[in-house]
Parts: C-alpha cells; sequence; structure tokens
C-alpha cells in the first residue's frame, strides 16, 4: 500500500511537456554557463503528467491534517481555523500591495496593522506592540535583545543570566542562548509551579530575565505569578512571559496587570492563522511602557492632521533594537489574526478561553482514571498525563501513541515536558465538539485495554496506516537522504 | 533496576566521572541512558575545549529528547571518544565502558568532593523511580 518514489516511477524519455518550442531560438546550456557549473548525468524522474499527478495526490492523501481528524499535539494549539480569514487574506487590496507602495496608497494595510498591534496590546495589557518577528522563537528572541538593550540603557551590560523554569517552552533556553545569555534552570515545585525558594536564590545582579511560559507546559497557571513578579523586579530583572498558551486567558486576564514586562504571541496557535509549512508565521511582541522605546522599528502609527486620520510607519524610535525581519513582518499573516478578533470580538475572545479550558479539563477528568495524572488540579487549556502505569505492564508511551494512529486520531505530544515520566502532552483546543472528546477519550481507554489483554498489539502498532512502525532510530542513526537506486528502478 | 557502578562520583543530571591522577573520564549513567531511550547523536566539545562544572559542554539526542550535558568537573578536555561519531548506541549498550564521553585534565581535584557518591547517587534515582 506503500507509493513509491517519484524516482521509482520514472521511465526514460516520458515528459509532461505538452507546451510547443517557443518562437525564440534555442541556445545550448553549455554556451550560457561556465564549465564547473554543469553537471552530467542528473537523474531527473521522467514521468507522465497523470503518473505525476496520481503520485503527488496519493500522497496527500495520506497526509493527516486539522481539517481531516482531531489533532491533541500538545503545545502546539492544532485548532481549526476558519476559512474565511483565507478569503480576506486574498483579497487585491490586502494580497497584492507592495511593501515599497508610497503610504497614502496603502492607508488600509498600515490601518490594519495599527489597529491590530492596538488590540494586541490591549489583549496583553502591554504598552505597545511589535508585529515584525515571523514565529513563536523569534518573538522570544527579539524579547530578549530588548531586556538585553534595556539592561545595557541602564548601564547594567552585567545582568546576562536568563532563567528559565524545567516546565518552560524549549525554545526558551534555546532563545537565551542565541540571545548570548546564560541559560540558568528553576525547579518546579510538587504543585507544577515556580518553586519561590530555588527563583529566590537564583535571581540577583546578574539576571537579565526570568521567561515564564503562562500557562506553562504542564498546561498549569502559577498560582505564584505575583510572587513571582516581585521577586524579579526586587532583583532588578525583568519579567518576560511567553504568551504561545494565550489562548488559555484570552479576555481572562492581562499579563501586564500581573507585571509581565515583555511578552510575544504566537499568532498561529491563538490567534487562529497557519501553522508551520502552511504558514509563514507571526509572533508579535508585547512590552510594557518601560521596554516599549527598545522594540523593533518601524511600528505601524497614526497621526491626526485637521481631524483626518492618517496612518505611517514610524522609524523615529532612536531606542529600538532595529529591525528583525524585512520590511514589515508577514503581513497576510496579521491579516487572518486581525479577522480572528474583528470577528469574534471581546465576548467572543473570551469564549475561545473558556472553551479551551473547558474542553481540557473535561478530557482529563475522562481520562485521569486510566492514566497517571502527576499534577492533579485544574489545567488550562493542556494536561499532562503520565504512562507510568502502563511502561511498567511492559508497554511505552510511544506504542500507545502509535496504537491512536490506529483509531484514526493524531497522537498528542509525547515524552515533553521532560519533568513528567512517559509524557502524554494532550491539548485539545476550543474547537472540537464533545462528540469528538468523547471518542478520542474511548480511544485511549480502549487502550489502556489493550495493554493490559494484548499488549503485542500496542507494541507492534499501528496495523491499518500506509506504512507500519516505522525504525526511528535507525533512521536518526544512519539516515539515508538521497535515492541512489537506480538499478534498482521498478521494472514494468 | 539501572547499575549504579561502585568506584565512580556522580552529578545530580546523571553524568558520572572517573578520576585518575590529573584527569578524569566522564560519561552519563545507566539511568540516564535508560530513561533517554535510544540515542541517536551525541555532540561533543573539540579537544582543548575549556569546561566548568557543572555547566553544559554538549548535547545528547535520543528518539525522545536533546539534553544537555553538564560536566561534573572543571578543566581542559584533552580526548574524545571519537567511536561515538558513527555508534552512538554505546551510550545505551555501555555506558560505563565503551560509551565514555571525554576526558578532562582537572582543573582542581577538590571539585571531586561536591559529587554524589555511588550511594547517594542509588538513593537520587531511587527517589526518582
Amino acid at each position: 500500500m506503500t507509493e513509491p518514489l517519484i524516482f521509482e516511477l520514472s521511465s526514460p524519455t516520458r515528459t509532461t511537456n505538452y507546451i510547443d518550442d517557443g518562437d525564440v531560438p534555442a541556445r545550448d546550456v553549455a554556451d550560457l554557463l561556465p564549465a564547473d557549473a554543469l553537471r552530467e548525468g542528473l537523474e531527473l524522474p521522467e514521468v507522465t503528467e497523470p503518473e505525476l499527478v496520481r503520485h503527488f495526490t496519493r500522497l496527500s492523501q495520506f497526509n493527516y491534517s486539522v481539517d481531516t481528524g482531531f489533532y491533541p499535539l500538545g503545545s502546539c494549539t492544532m485548532k481549526y481555523n476558519p476559512k474565511v480569514h483565507e478569503d480576506v487574506a486574498s483579497l487585491d487590496g490586502l494580497a497584492r500591495v507592495h511593501p515599497l507602495q508610497p503610504e497614502a496608497t496603502v492607508q488600509g494595510a498600515l490601518q490594519l496593522m495599527f489597529e491590530l498591534q492596538e488590540y494586541l496590546a490591549e489583549i496583553s495589557g502591554l504598552h505597545a506592540v511589535s508585529l515584525q518577528p515571523a514565529a513563536g522563537a523569534h518573538g522570544e528572541l527579539t524579547g530578549v535583545l530588548m531586556a538585553r538593550a534595556y539592561h545595557r540603557h541602564r548601564g547594567e551590560d552585567q545582568r546576562r543570566i536568563v532563567l528559565v523554569p524545567d516546565s518552560a517552552h524549549g525554545t526558551n533556553p534555546a532563545t537565551a542562548s542565541m540571545a548570548g545569555c546564560r541559560v540558568v534552570n528553576v525547579k518546579s515545585n510538587a504543585r507544577g509551579g515556580v518553586d519561590l525558594d530555588d527563583l529566590r536564590a537564583l535571581a540577583g545582579a546578574e539576571t537579565a530575565t526570568l521567561m515564564l511560559t503562562i500557562p506553562n507546559t504542564l498546561g498549569l497557571f502559577d498560582e505564584n505569578i505575583l510572587e513571582i513578579s516581585d521577586i524579579v523586579h526586587h532583583a532588578g530583572a525583568l519579567l518576560y512571559c511567553d504568551g504561545a498558551n494565550m489562548n488559555a486567558m484570552l479576555g481572562q486576564v492581562k499579563l501586564g496587570d500581573l507585571g509581565c514586562d515583555i511578552m510575544h504571541l504566537n499568532l498561529h496557535k491563538t490567534f487562529s492563522t497557519p501553522h508551520g509549512g502552511g504558514g509563514p508565521g507571526a509572533g508579535p511582541v508585547a512590552a510594557a511602557a518601560p521596554l516599549a522605546p527598545f522594540l523593533p522599528r518601524p511600528l505601524a502609527a497614526s497621526r491626526s492632521t485637521t481631524g483626518t486620520v492618517a496612518y505611517y510607519l514610524d522609524y523615529d524610535r532612536p531606542l529600538s533594537i532595529g529591525q528583525v525581519r524585512s520590511f514589515y513582518g508577514n503581513f497576510g499573516v496579521m491579516v487572518r489574526a486581525y479577522a480572528y478578533i474583528r470577528s469574534l470580538g471581546p465576548d467572543g475572545l473570551r469564549q475561545v478561553s473558556e472553551n479551551a479550558v473547558l474542553n481540557a479539563n473535561y478530557l482529563m477528568r475522562r481520562l485521569k482514571d486510566v492514566y497517571d495524572l502527576p499534577y492533579d488540579r485544574g489545567c488550562m487549556h493542556e494536561f499532562v498525563l503520565s504512562g507510568r502505569r502502563q511502561k511498567a505492564a511492559g508497554v511505552r508511551t510511544l506504542d500507545i501513541a502509535k496504537r491512536l494512529l490506529d483509531y484514526g486520531f493524531h497522537p498528542p505530544t509525547i515524552y515533553f515536558p521532560l519533568i513528567v515520566d512517559e509524557a502524554l502532552m494532550i491539548e485539545p483546543t476550543e474547537t472540537e465538539t464533545r462528540d469528538t472528546l468523547d471518542s478520542f477519550a474511548r480511544a485511549l481507554i480502549e487502550i489502556a485495554k489493550e495493554v493490559v489483554d494484548k499488549p503485542e498489539l500496542v507494541k507492534t502498532a499501528p496495523h491499518s496506516t500506509p506504512v507500519g512502525r516505522l525504525d526511528e532510530v535507525t533512521a536518526a542513526r544512519h539516515p539515508i537522504l538521497r535515492w541512489s537506486g537506480a538499478s534498482e528502478r521498478r521494472k514494468g | 533496576m539501572p547499575e549504579v557502578r561502585q568506584q565512580l562520583k556522580y552529578t545530580k543530571e546523571h553524568e558520572w566521572v572517573r578520576p585518575t591522577d590529573d584527569t578524569a573520564v566522564v560519561g552519563i549513567s545507566d539511568y540516564a541512558q535508560e530513561q533517554l531511550g535510544d540515542v541517536v547523536f551525541v555532540e561533543l566539545p573539540a579537544g582543548g575545549t575549556e569546561v566548568t562544572q557543572f555547566e553544559t559542554f554538549g548535547t545528547i539526542e535520543s528518539v525522545k529528547a536533546a539534553s544537555d550535558l553538564y560536566s561534573p568537573v572543571s578543566g581542559t578536555v584533552v580526548e574524545v571518544n571519537a567511536a561515538l561519531k558513527d555508534r552512538p548506541e554505546l551510550l545505551n549498550q555501555s555506558p560505563y565502558d565503551e560509551g565514555w564521553l571525554v576526558k578532562v585534565k582537572l582543573k582542581d581535584r577538590r571539585e571531586l568532593d561536591v559529587l554524589l557518591s555511588p550511594t547517594e547517587y542509588d538513593t537520587l534515582i531511587g527517589s526518582l523511580e
């Protein structure tokens, strides 16, 4: 049932070229390029157009996406994105503007950027927003560079340590390293929050910032956020909040009110824009008033003269860390986020977080008797189960995840966060019905029974997918990255 | 039960160190390799690199996760286990012998005193099980 490689379908002289020769005289490529740029013996696949179309269509049908099924991948917020956003983003007036057009001819686009900045500032409870960063981790890097610039400006360039709780997003320590800082881990307490004594001991005159993922990767809102904020600020450091999980808090709490100085938002998670390969993404950064001068430039701004409002790009920001992305960021993504915020409104956005939290708690209660729940308290948008009971029976979390494929579900995130043994990190998101949650819960409960009754079935899963269990270890240790099977080409 | 080898010193981050005269061999414990699962890649410092006690000196990647390696001692790397480049599985098969990571010329032998004894390390991993 597997699909051959396009190279294996190839047969010499087959072609997809239906276009007539042009009326421009053909030149030999060897006359046009220097000898060292020419290569002989390139094995490009030769197939007919129907073979080509069928091959790639079949591959696309093997794909699993949120448009085909439930996708509870913890920490990733794989929610359904309304299709109307795509219509809006492809409107000519938005899709066909050029970044170098005179400002007077792109007032609508600038107004959209300006208003989106204002909305995100309102939602985060912070003073100003830059839309430039092109992804969440890019937003983090921007934020940490701003923190460095802020301390340097105040004559405290020695503040180069970034504190990162062990329940943070994995990108946080990577970001801090990229920004030239040293990472120091902060422990979690027994309730899954930041260990305050550890934080007190670590925060000091060399601390640049604490990077707090909130809610954290256990799906827990840190109850001690105000005290955390006090400890960090008392040490002269800043509180950076990783707002990637903002879909748990929309309209419920403004992190700026709780002492957050800088935060980033992931438009592709919270504000319903495409993920990953379907991107590009956007990771806007919001800053409290003292940090706002350090935001990347330009920001979209407005001025009012004789009663009419005009929008422009403000480059006059002398303390700015500079530009972090070509032009102004990924505009098409901003359009979708703007459409999402405007179509839902304040009540709708509040409903988003309520549903995200309700769905996660519902699923958590349905599963907590069958799988271990190391941090047993009300969760936010996601929760983390442990497969240690199943591991004791000889079946690992990886096997359970693979078996879920046979039930038609995308598996949750596994083995993360690292502080939970055999972790299953489940984020249902706010866009799922109770029926979907129930059928997913039934599948996981059924698999837990199979672990006891038919362990081999689980350990050798998946059984119903185009390919079975892949040898991930050999694939990682001895990867074969290039097809070289000319002699093995499929016959007939 | 994972093996805790005698005559070694351990860190809370599950590295071991075997000191000789003025050098020490560094690796990861049996418990660590068991928790990581199949190791697929190890990134180690080049010979001559300075390492600092309890700070990261490399990365270890398994099918589950990428993790930092923390140096149990300060000093200069004098030898790196080249076999791991092609056979990272040695870390799973033989964490205390063939799967060693680096040899370090010790800067200060007194640093060894703050490391865990085999008994203390055994108690630590017992509490994690």
